[in-house]
């Protein structure tokens, strides 16, 4: 009785000593995970090398690289769409390398919504492969249209809404399916620069209020920063490094202009830039 | 900081830049002018049809070679009325739809296997496109060896027609669907099966729609080619009675229906394919 007193005492809260117990086992790992082509004649393409990564759960993790460098390879890979040539994609510590499944939710950069369903079928779609019941989806649908703000748009059909608003249901989609890591291609690169901020502020609230964890990959640094809570540099096929966000859990679309965003972005850049 | 830039050589100043000359007929993406796209229109139609009447009634050519439009009407409405027109009609139609269907239940599960597994793909693909180039109408005399004379050998012949190019249509299709559609519903848990029947087979919906539109001119050409070697009606079987007896505007006169009938087809199935797939972006022609 005694010693569980003192180990209260050591880590200052129960709250904390949670978190970090959380904390202790990634929801998603990728091990040593290469990708090796066969090029033209004996020549070997090496696209991805011994790559490490750890997302903990809850987390809002980026993976930020320039085109060609091998990040959608790499996300694919992790979706379980593309096996690779060495290493294992581990979720909750369980091997689904090469296997993609309801655990690993994907948004596109492109539009992949269904044009022949309706919004709320389209966000019900995932949902049939779960044996929930018509009552269950109907509710669970309901409930992720109002999350995105689409509750009204439930019966249009996909060729009838925005590109925003497009993106906006394949995220409802992927999130009413519960998956255990959101993976985010890209989701705003097709979209006009206003509705991509709106967007970007649009996930974070998101993110701040499902507390779903997400690994998302970019190329526009001002948004990974904007979002992350870490940062992967991917460049050359190889992870550069790692860059922890240090700035505020919530925040404004205004923080893009502080200097300790300006700061980490340089910082950022300059290891994009580097040559290995 | 940065070198003065020399002045441009001689021939750089003088440099010609060209430009578009303006055209309206000859316009590319540009936009046309409705009223000249009406008048071409009607021109299209109207001028075969006077240079028609003009040779046939001004005897150039004499009539038992070409009558005149109206005499080919005029024939067409007794053909009708006295001929039963009506019942060769019907049979060719009859014939039409069935080798249609026939090929259409074949071909398309055969296109939508091929568009989907790789393994379809390399067993089916080389017979297919074998079989492709080799001519129908070269297979008619060996059909009526082994099938023999009636309605099913004729049925076999428009279907083997029109079949291949409802596999390679529709496997064409599906290989059109984008890769992320399907990854996508694996992400969500969805199995093979379940993207076969929940993703490829409504993405590719409305282009099997469009491709049995297509294809369906093909059945009747086929249809002509089995009654003109067996039948006892039909329109085809109409065309050749008629060419025995030397009687051109009946052979006009049936040829011009086929292509009214295909025509009308051709609106009716669009129609559908709007009525059915609401959501499909209408920029198909």
């Amino acid at each position: 009785m005694q010693d569980y007193a003192i180990d209260q005492n050591e880590s200052q809260s129960s709250s904390e000593t949670h978190q970090v117990s959380l904390n202790c086992f990634p929801k998603l790992e990728v091990e040593n995970v290469s990708k090796v082509y066969a090029g033209k004649g004996k020549q070997l393409l090496t696209v991805l090398q011994d790559i490490n990564i750890k997302i903990f759960p809850r987390e809002f993790i980026c993976l930020v690289g320039t085109s060609g460098c091998g990040k959608s390879t790499l996300l694919n890979i992790i979706a379980g769409l593309l096996p690779p040539s060495t290493g294992e994609v581990l979720v909750d510590g369980q091997s689904v390398t090469g296997r993609p499944g309801s655990d690993r939710g994907m948004v596109f950069q492109g539009y992949t919504l269904y044009p022949w369903l309706t919004v709320a079928q389209n966000v019900a779609f995932g949902l049939q492969f779960q044996g929930m019941s018509k009552a269950d989806q109907k509710d669970q649908v309901n409930y992720f249209l109002n999350v995105v703000g689409l509750e009204n748009f439930a019966n249009n059909y996909p060729k009838q809404l925005s590109g925003g608003m497009k993106q906006r249901v394949a995220i409802a989609r992927a999130l009413a399916n519960e998956p255990a890591v959101l993976l985010m291609d890209e989701p705003f690169g097709a979209l006009d620069a206003q509705t991509k901020e709106q967007m970007q502020e649009f996930l974070l609230e998101l993110w701040e209020k499902t507390h779903v964890t997400v690994l998302m990959i970019t190329h526009d640094v001002e948004e990974a920063i904007y979002l992350a809570q870490r940062i992967y540099v991917l460049g050359l096929g190889q992870v550069k490094g790692e860059i922890p966000i240090r700035l505020p859990q919530h925040r404004e679309l205004d923080i893009k202009l502080s200097p300790e965003f300006v700061d980490i972005k340089r910082q950022v850049i300059n290891m994009m830039r580097q040559r290995h | 900081m940065f070198e003065s830039i020399p002045n441009p050589p001689p021939e750089l100043i003088k440099r010609q830049y060209s430009y578009l000359p303006n055209s309206t007929f000859w316009s590319i993406r540009q936009g046309f002018p409705r009223q000249i796209s009406i008048v071409l229109i009607i021109m299209s139609l109207v001028l075969p049809l006077t240079v028609w009447t003009i040779v046939s009634t001004t005897e150039l050519v004499p009539a038992t070679f070409l009558p005149t439009p109206l005499a080919v009407l005029s024939t067409g409405i007794t053909m009708f009325a006295e001929n039963n027109l009506w019942a060769d009609v019907f049979a060719s139609c009859a014939r039409v739809l069935a080798g249609f269907v026939l090929a259409a239940v074949i071909g398309v599960p055969v296109g939508l296997a091929i568009g989907t597994f790789h393994s379809m793909d390399s067993l089916l693909s080389p017979l297919v496109g074998t079989v492709r180039y080799m001519p129908t109408t070269g297979f008619v005399p060996l059909i009526i060896i082994w099938v023999g004379l009636d309605e099913p050998s004729k049925i076999l012949i428009i279907s083997l027609g029109v079949v291949l190019y409802n596999i390679i249509m529709v496997a064409d299709a599906v290989k059109f669907i984008p890769n992320e559609m399907i990854n996508v519903a694996y992400t969500m848990g969805a199995s093979r099966w379940d993207v076969l029947g929940k993703v490829i087979i409504p993405a590719t919906f409305p282009s099997v729609l469009d491709t049995l539109r297509v294809n369906i001119s093909g059945a009747w050409n086929f249809v002509v080619i089995a009654e003109v070697l067996a039948a006892q009606n039909g329109l085809g079987f109409k065309i050749i009675q008629s060419q025995r007896l030397f009687r051109t505007d009946r052979v006009l006169f049936c040829i011009m229906l086929i292509g009214v009938i295909g025509l009308f087809l051709d609106y009716a199935l669009k129609w559908l394919s709007k009525k059915l797939t609401p959501w499909a972006d209408q920029v198909r022609h």
